[in-house]
């Protein structure tokens, strides 16, 4: 008769935090939260853009207020940090090729790099200049 | 002049225990001792009972994985000197524990096999047919993928694969991707359906904790990532072309 | 195996994963950072003319909607990783809304 009696161990909700690289995998899928946030306050600005001076200013006004600040600051650094995983795993989807050689990872990181610092002036220079 | 560390093993009898339990042995150590080593010292010197794989000692064999404080490793390919807080070993996650460091595997072994892991022809080619020249470009295409050495290690890292086992996982993907996009092979077809599911290359978020752990330096989700880019084009040719 | 309809979303989601890694950034610290602090002039006035220009509001129209597919579908997969296994309607739901979401912004820039 087989002694055979598997035991199977159960992944339970907390795994994520038992392993570093699982702990930022889910903060990585987490900046979603203020992503989306952020999505959702441009949309009722643009509502309210659409209201008229009146609404617009009164949810401009809600910007103001220091705990959205705060949270717009949070919501930029995550946001960055999934800029960063974003640009750092992007080669692994690509398989780019010129000639007889492949693109390097770094150049194809380093150039996600370039392309938000320069949308990033580009943006700054509407915002201070135009 | 040696040391001595105290490596905890998680045990798993299965005629005597109900679960698995932490068990605490003191192993003396010099600088070149290995994990596999240490339980080899463990098995010999103070308990016979101790049940582990192993076979090539090289990191070639893929027989010796097991978790190494919370990660997956290669016993041989991992080294005391490097745990001076201690360590804790148990077996490898995501696989039933069939004895102490043991895992059922056989899940794993049959999703390699069920992607057709073997160069499929048309028309069978024979030696009298000459060579299949490749450039190394068309090479570069797969060699890695074919470093695999099926040690599981990549399963054991993957998240997805331990929240649901009918995904086919890294590994198996990586496979896949290697034969898909050998120049020698003409069997893609038989292939895609097991990329297009859900349990395809559609189960995986790309934690990317599978290319980090891997021992031979393979990047399953590099694979995996590629093998979406190809289902979602097979996706499209399939809505232009209905029926087929 | 039955065919996954993963690609439509996956598709959808990688474009919000790149218009949200390089254009959000700066949007959040222009909207949510230096105009409240009064950086910037925010004026009603100034706004609808960005909105009203054709590419303005094409910025305007991608910076809400793509990052909506983003997020809906790493949270829709979040629910698995949590453990919470979320059937169809879910699905629809989390979709559906990055749906909406994109209808009414480019509704509320057209007309």
């Amino acid at each position: 008769m087989s002694k055979r009696k598997p035991y199977v161990r159960k992944m339970g909700s907390t795994w994520w935090t038992k392993n570093n690289f699982h702990t930022m995998y889910i903060v990585r899928e987490l900046s979603s939260l203020v992503i989306l946030a952020y999505s959702v306050i441009l949309l009722f600005g643009l509502n309210a853009l659409r209201g008229g001076e009146a609404a617009f200013d009164a949810w401009f006004a809600g910007l103001t207020n220091p705990l959205a600040i705060v949270f717009h600051v949070i919501t930029l650094l995550w946001t960055l940090y999934h800029a960063t995983t974003w640009f750092s795993l992007a080669p692994k989807a690509a398989n780019l090729w010129i000639g007889e050689n492949r693109v390097a990872d770094n150049v194809i990181t380093g150039s996600l790099y370039a392309v938000l610092g320069g949308v990033t002036v580009i943006g700054l220079l509407i915002a201070f200049v135009l | 002049m040696s040391q001595v560390m105290k490596v905890e093993i998680q045990r798993y009898r299965p005629e005597l225990d109900k679960e698995p339990f932490w068990q605490s042995y003191d192993v003396p150590y010099t600088k070149e001792m290995s994990v596999l080593e240490a339980l080899a010292y463990i098995k010999d010197e103070l308990d016979p009972t101790l049940s582990y794989r192993w076979s090539c000692r090289m990191a070639i064999c893929g027989s010796c994985g097991m978790m190494v404080n919370g990660v997956p490793k290669l016993g041989c390919k991992t080294f005391l000197r490097d745990y001076p807080q201690g360590m804790k070993i148990e077996a490898l996650a995501n696989f039933p524990i069939e004895r102490d460091l043991v895992v059922d595997m056989s899940d794993f072994i049959a999703k390699l096999e069920a992607i057709k892991p073997y160069i499929i022809r048309e028309t069978e080619q024979t030696p009298e047919d000459g060579c299949s020249i490749q450039t190394p470009k068309e090479m570069e295409q797969y060699r890695q993928f074919s470093m695999c050495i099926n040690c599981g290690l990549c399963y054991a890292a993957c998240p997805q694969y331990g929240l649901n086992d009918k995904f086919m996982g890294p590994a198996a993907l990586a496979l896949l991707h290697r034969y898909n996009n050998d120049t020698r092979d003409e069997g893609k077809e038989e292939r895609m359906a097991f990329l297009n599911a859900h349990e395809g290359a559609w189960g995986c978020t790309f934690v990317g904790y599978c290319s980090d752990v891997c021992p031979k330096k393979v990047d399953p989700a590099a694979a995996i990532q590629l093998g979406k880019v190809d289902s979602a084009k097979d996706y499209v040719i399939a809505m232009l072309k209905p029926g087929e | 195996m039955k065919r996954s309809n993963e690609p439509v979303f996956w598709g959808l989601f990688g474009a919000g994963g790149m218009v949200a890694a390089l254009l959000t950034p700066v949007l959040i610290l222009i909207t949510g950072i230096l105009a409240p602090m009064g950086a910037v002039d925010f004026s009603f006035a100034r706004v609808d003319a960005f909105a009203s220009n054709i590419l303005g509001g094409l910025i305007i129209w991608a910076a809400v909607s793509f990052p909506l597919w983003l997020s809906l579908h790493r949270l829709y997969h979040c629910l698995h990783d949590f453990g919470v296994h979320a059937g169809n309607g879910v699905k629809a739901a989390f979709y559906g809304a990055a749906a909406l979401g994109t209808v009414a912004a480019a509704y509320l820039l057209l007309f």
